[in-house]
């Protein structure tokens, strides 16, 4: 059952559509409401592998509806301490809970100060509200 | 830009919070809930799909039956009034320009069904080449046309049992329509052609009978699971019915359009065939991926049924025959796959 429309206020948005849930200089990322409804039901993930190292606006991994691709980008850069098996499981765990279950990696972050150019949750309904 | 066709139907599809995209000229309904569950809807019970973007074309007079011989691959003469046939349109190489489905109205009328793609291409084609006495019309904005799918479609609809390829006139809650016994799923099903301004009325009497509005994504996700090839993406002007496993409907013991190109290429064996293939790894094929062993994916897409990665493309014949391994390039990961029996999916297997 996909989720209702939501964008928590604790967490930081990259205008890709994207999220991040900083903690003491770890982040879990993951794909925004927004992202996962133009998707439609997810039916593959394609994950980076543990310890990647991604870099901040660059893709990392797939996610893939049965009509599309979408590459997924780094909010910030660091490196994979763990992929989310749940949703290379069931992908349509990011359908069904975007921000939670759905999250898609855990990274500790190399450069924390980096979360300074993300959105918060008003400048991303902003950035959706001009896009839309 | 040029603008987008809209069937009779738009309205709906809007109202009925349906995604529209570009689709062959027309802006059509990818999905209304999700591709998923209207491809399960299908499979388990009653889709509808408003597919009033095909073209009809009409051939008619005396010699319109000799005329479609010459230019149709299956044998014209195997079918009669209030039936209907699969077929291909031919060039001279033995290509194909068209698949489509020719319905025969009378002894010296026909109607033929074709994609929308490929309506106007079609139509100059006949032309082209059409007999004295024999005229070609594109009747497409007479009609418009409502698939309705699945196991559970002719009791929904209260609809009587018919062979598979025949027609007739029939009605559903008193709106009239031509009850064609033919659909691009898999599944039984009924294609219903009906006066475009009655069409909206028709649309919501199947709907209310609880019959589940289905976009264009899972029409190709169900035709890919029962391997039907779509024309423009498994087959084309270039490519030749026989490689691609319609050898069933060629008469290559009649004269038709590039026939003598095709008895060549069944005496000779297929260098490449059209196969089937289930990923046996993570990930989707998709159209234009490279098959490592040689060849190329021509329709590629997730599995609903099988909950995989599925698809088709032409292979070295050798490498046609199930069981074989293929390797799929998706985006350069290489992914392994294995050729399967057509159809991918059917009923009985699962």
């Amino acid at each position: 059952m996909a989720a209702a429309e939501s964008y928590p206020d604790d967490l930081r948005y990259h205008a890709e559509h994207d999220w991040a849930r900083i903690e003491n200089g770890e982040a879990r990322f993951g794909i925004t409401w927004f992202a996962q409804d133009a998707l439609g039901e997810l039916v593959h993930f394609e994950p980076p592998e543990d310890g990647a190292t991604l870099t901040k606006d660059q893709a990392y991994a797939e996610v893939e509806s049965v009509k599309a691709v979408s590459a997924v980008i780094a909010p910030l850069s660091g490196e994979v301490l763990e992929v989310n098996r749940a949703v290379i499981d069931a992908p349509e765990t990011v359908n069904d809970d975007p921000y939670g279950d759905g999250w898609l990696v855990r990274v500790r972050l190399t450069d924390p100060g980096e979360a300074d150019a993300l959105m918060d949750v008003e400048a991303y309904k902003q950035l959706l509200a001009e896009q839309g | 830009m040029q603008t987008l066709l809209r069937t009779p139907l738009y309205e709906r599809h809007v109202a009925l919070g349906a995604r529209l995209v570009p689709f062959a000229g027309w802006e059509m309904p990818v999905q209304y809930e999700g591709v998923i569950p209207e491809h399960l809807a299908v499979r388990a019970d009653s889709g509808a799909f408003d597919v009033s973007h095909m073209g009809e074309l009409v051939v008619e007079g005396p010699r319109a039956r000799a005329f479609l011989q010459s230019m149709l691959s299956n044998d014209l003469d195997r079918i009669g009034p209030g039936q209907a046939q699969y077929t291909l349109l031919t060039n001279e190489q033995g290509g194909i320009v068209d698949d489509l489905i020719v319905y025969e109205l009378g002894p010296s009328r026909f109607l033929l069904i074709v994609n929308a793609a490929n309506r106007e291409r079609d139509l100059e084609w006949l032309r082209e080449r059409e007999l004295p006495e024999t005229e070609v019309y594109d009747a497409s904005d007479d009609y418009a046309l409502i698939a309705v799918q699945g196991p559970r479609t002719l009791e929904r609809l209260e609809l009587p049992e018919a062979h598979a390829f025949t027609f007739a006139d029939g009605e559903v809650d008193g709106i009239a329509c031509t009850v064609n016994r033919t659909g691009y799923t898999g599944e039984q099903g009924v294609e219903l052609l009906v006066d475009p301004d009655a069409a909206g009325e028709l649309w919501d009497r199947v709907l209310a009978r609880g019959v589940v509005p289905c976009g264009l994504g899972a029409r190709d996700t169900l035709r890919l699971e029962v391997c039907y090839p779509l024309h423009g993406n498994d087959i084309g002007p270039e490519t030749d019915a026989i490689s691609a496993g319609l050898g069933w409907v060629c008469a290559l013991d009649k004269d038709f359009n590039g026939v003598e190109e095709l008895r060549r290429v069944k005496e000779a064996g297929p260098q490449r065939k059209l196969a089937a293939f289930v990923m046996e790894e993570a990930g989707i094929p998709r159209q234009g991926m490279a098959i490592v062993e040689g060849g190329e994916v021509t329709s590629g897409s997730h599995s609903p049924m099988l909950e995989r990665g599925i698809g088709m493309g032409y292979v070295p014949a050798e490498l046609a025959q199930p069981g074989a391994q293929l390797t799929i390039d998706v985006r350069g990961r290489p992914r392994r796959a294995r050729v399967v029996k057509k159809p991918i999916y059917s009923r009985e297997e699962t």
